[in-house]
């Protein structure tokens, strides 16, 4: 009787032990199933990281969008960084470009990368950059200061109560250039 | 006769051992559940000295007493301690001394992996604790955790993280038992639905232990990666989203909540029928309602988070599934009030602290209730409004059912009645000061004034000062019920096995303070 019970407290034992381990894989779990849910839903304000294949729009001219342009550096390095300008009034369809300076103070060789956000984040998928410094790391020498270009189409399918766009970049320090 | 001498002669430790080892190597159900109790008030009193130094802190507006960075890491260390340390342990306490008690069972299913989840916990906290003696001071970002600030923590991170590993394997080896106990050990004739309340919600909490508190060690674990070993789970630079934290801690987070409150649903539900003197209204749709709270836990929990940046149909779902759990709260509200209508009552102090809990925690529901509609919560995200709902629904909801519950079960587990008289003047002081305490806090985070930050506009000074009053009485307060509880560990009044009249349930069978084994003849369930 009671090594019956105790057969019987043993398999539910194990059996809910089992659950509390595959729900420690669900926590796991969840980070591609994140990502897969913000690819297919567009909601967390990511462009994609390549080129937009260049396309063809027909031109909306009745309608202006504001692209807002901001900067971050991650962290409280030093890093000048900022967008050439802070705001353009776009038309939808139509090809821009403008460009961001960065500028390395240190006295090292340095490599960032510069990770962008859409917002609102809805608007990340009619945002299409056709060149992007943000698709590559970028090696900066030490001192060296320079200009990076973006080049973008706002989709005319952007739901029309979007009226402006924040393109925001975070530049990160990756480290010291590693000589090739 | 004659075999059960044998038998006896054969395992002499039939009693209590004696000495300190008895509470080191112990296996009973009864024993742990004292160690799970004292760790408990022990830990509300290191969580409340906290506590207090936050309403010092904040007594005056300009910086007082503490720098800010210190007065960050109390107000995390406070919540990790409050949360971890004192309101979960008290409910495994409460969960070990009177459910095989309440079922009919001889001990918890699992005595000896009931041992090893409590000795955990003083190992977890003494990990935790030390860390304010680290360089660079405790973990001060907040008990949520959240990256990349975490991650700029001193030494502190990795025994933070290793301390909330600890109390994770802890609570969920004390969900398995319960659960375990719960399904296999029930007296003949003991059917699911004659089970006590406080049983049920109980394992409705065990069930959402063992889902909710992995996910948070996988949340963890991932912070500590991304610290040490270079992964970027959290980390923007290498492909990661920060958001996607708040994301996994929420879910945990939000269950967690649930896991806080079901028990004490449970013990009002045992406390209110026996001093109104008639049976719980509507028991089933209690059941249901629990079950269906505890549904529901698992897919609202983007409401801590509407301004991260949601799309609508995201806040109107998260809106909306979080309103919905007003409705089987409601039910259990009503169900409560109406257990009392018409009902013989006397308000000894455990109904005192009962009805105050159905009173304040609605309160504290309502405010949860305005937090829940999506365009008003940017208003009062992060501000001391959102402090006031969750001291309401924690303090004068989970603390006030746990305070119920000891005054309640004390006589039986000790065999002595406590003071009524100092008990009525410890519920007196505690549900006057906890007001004042918290309700001015509602104006404050209406007004504007954000948590977590030691200074404040110079408009805010009235309230704050009132309620650090508040605090500072509520806090002596409960010194007088320390001193309530020892005083009935020692001595007083004999209490019958009945304690109340007419109490119903099988641990009023037993004798106060019950043997060592309660029922190694499984009782007759009617």
């Amino acid at each position: 009787m009671t090594g019956e019970r105790e057969r019987a407290n043993r398999r539910l034992t194990l059996r809910i032990a089992a659950v509390a381990v595959a729900m420690f894989g669900f926590g796991y779990a969840l980070v591609p199933l994140y990502d897969v849910f913000c690819q297919v839903t567009g909601l967390n304000g990511k462009t994609g990281g390549r080129a937009a294949a260049t396309e063809a729009y027909a031109v909306d001219p009745d309608r202006l969008v504001t692209v807002e342009f901001l900067a971050t550096v991650n962290g409280g390095e030093p890093w000048t960084f900022r967008p050439a300008v802070a705001r353009l009034r776009v038309q939808p369809g139509r090809s821009y470009v403008t460009h961001y300076l960065a500028a390395n103070p240190t006295g090292r060789a340095v490599t960032v990368q510069a990770v962008p956000s859409v917002a609102p984040g809805l608007a990340a998928q009619h945002f299409h950059k056709t060149e992007c410094f943000c698709f590559h790391r970028q090696d900066f020498a030490a001192g060296e200061a320079r200009e990076m270009p973006l080049v973008f189409t706002i989709d005319p399918a952007l739901p029309p109560e979007v009226g402006t766009v924040s393109l925001a970049y975070t530049l990160f320090e990756l480290g010291e250039t590693r000589a090739n | 006769m004659t075999t059960t001498t044998a038998a006896h002669a054969e395992h002499p430790e039939h009693g209590p051992a004696r000495g300190l080892m008895r509470w080191v190597t112990t296996t009973n159900h009864k024993d742990i559940g004292t160690l799970y109790l004292l760790f408990a008030l022990t830990m509300f009193f290191v969580g409340g000295a906290m506590a207090m130094v936050i309403r010092a802190e904040l007594f005056q507006p300009g910086l007082q007493f503490v720098e800010p960075q210190f007065f960050n890491q109390m107000t995390t260390m406070h919540a990790l301690v409050m949360i971890f340390g004192a309101v979960m342990p008290a409910f495994v306490g409460l969960a070990n001394w009177q459910i095989p008690m309440m079922i009919g069972a001889p001990d918890m299913a699992l005595p000896r992996m009931n041992n090893w989840s409590f000795w955990l916990l003083p190992f977890a906290f003494a990990m935790l604790l030390s860390t304010l003696f680290l360089t660079g001071g405790g973990p001060a970002g907040g008990w949520t955790m959240y990256p990349p600030l975490m991650l700029q923590t001193g030494e502190a991170l990795p025994f933070v993280i290793f301390a909330v590993h600890l109390m994770g394997i802890s609570s969920v080896m004390g969900a398995i038992n319960v659960i375990v106990t719960v399904l296999n050990m029930r007296a003949p004739g003991m059917s699911l639905m004659k089970m006590p309340l406080f049983v049920w919600t109980w394992l409705i909490t065990a069930f959402l232990l063992i889902a909710a508190m992995p996910v948070l060690a996988g949340a963890v674990t991932m912070l500590l990666t991304d610290r040490y070993f270079g992964t970027a789970f959290f980390n923007a630079a290498g492909g990661g989203d920060p958001v996607m934290y708040q994301h996994i801690f929420w879910f945990f987070g939000h269950p967690e909540v649930y896991i806080m409150i079901l028990p004490a649903f449970g013990i009002v539900s045992q406390i209110i029928p026996t001093f109104a003197r008639k049976p719980l209204f509507g028991y089933s749709s209690m059941v249901y309602a629990t079950a269906s709270i505890a549904f529901l836990s698992f897919i609202v929990w983007a409401h801590h988070m509407f301004t991260v940046g949601m799309p609508l149909a995201g806040e109107l779902f998260f809106m909306y599934t979080t309103m919905l759990i007003a409705v089987p709260t409601g039910v259990k509200v009503f169900n409560w009030v109406a257990t009392m209508w018409r009902g013989s009552m006397t308000f000894e102090t455990p109904m005192l602290f009962a009805v105050a809990f159905v009173f304040l925690f609605t309160i504290g529901g309502f405010s949860g209730l305005m937090l829940a509609i999506t365009p008003v919560d940017f208003q009062y995200h992060d501000t001391y409004f959102v402090v006031a709902h969750f001291h309401y629904v924690l303090v004068t909801g989970a603390v006030f059912a746990i305070m119920a519950a000891a005054y309640f079960w004390l006589p039986k587990w000790t065999g002595h009645r406590y003071d009524e008289r100092l008990g009525r003047i410890h519920f007196w002081l505690s549900a006057v000061s906890v007001n004042v305490l918290f309700f001015p806090q509602h104006f404050l985070g209406l007004a504007g004034m954000p948590r977590r930050i030691p200074d404040y506009a110079v408009q805010f000074a009235d309230w704050n000062m009132i309620s650090s009053l508040g605090g500072f009485a509520f806090g002596t307060s409960q010194l007088l019920f320390l001193y309530i509880v020892v005083k009935t560990i020692r001595g007083g009044a004999r209490a019958g096995a009945e304690v109340w009249e007419e109490a119903h349930g099988l641990e009023w069978t037993l004798p106060s303070p019950p043997p060592y084994h309660s029922f190694t003849e499984a009782p007759e369930v009617r």
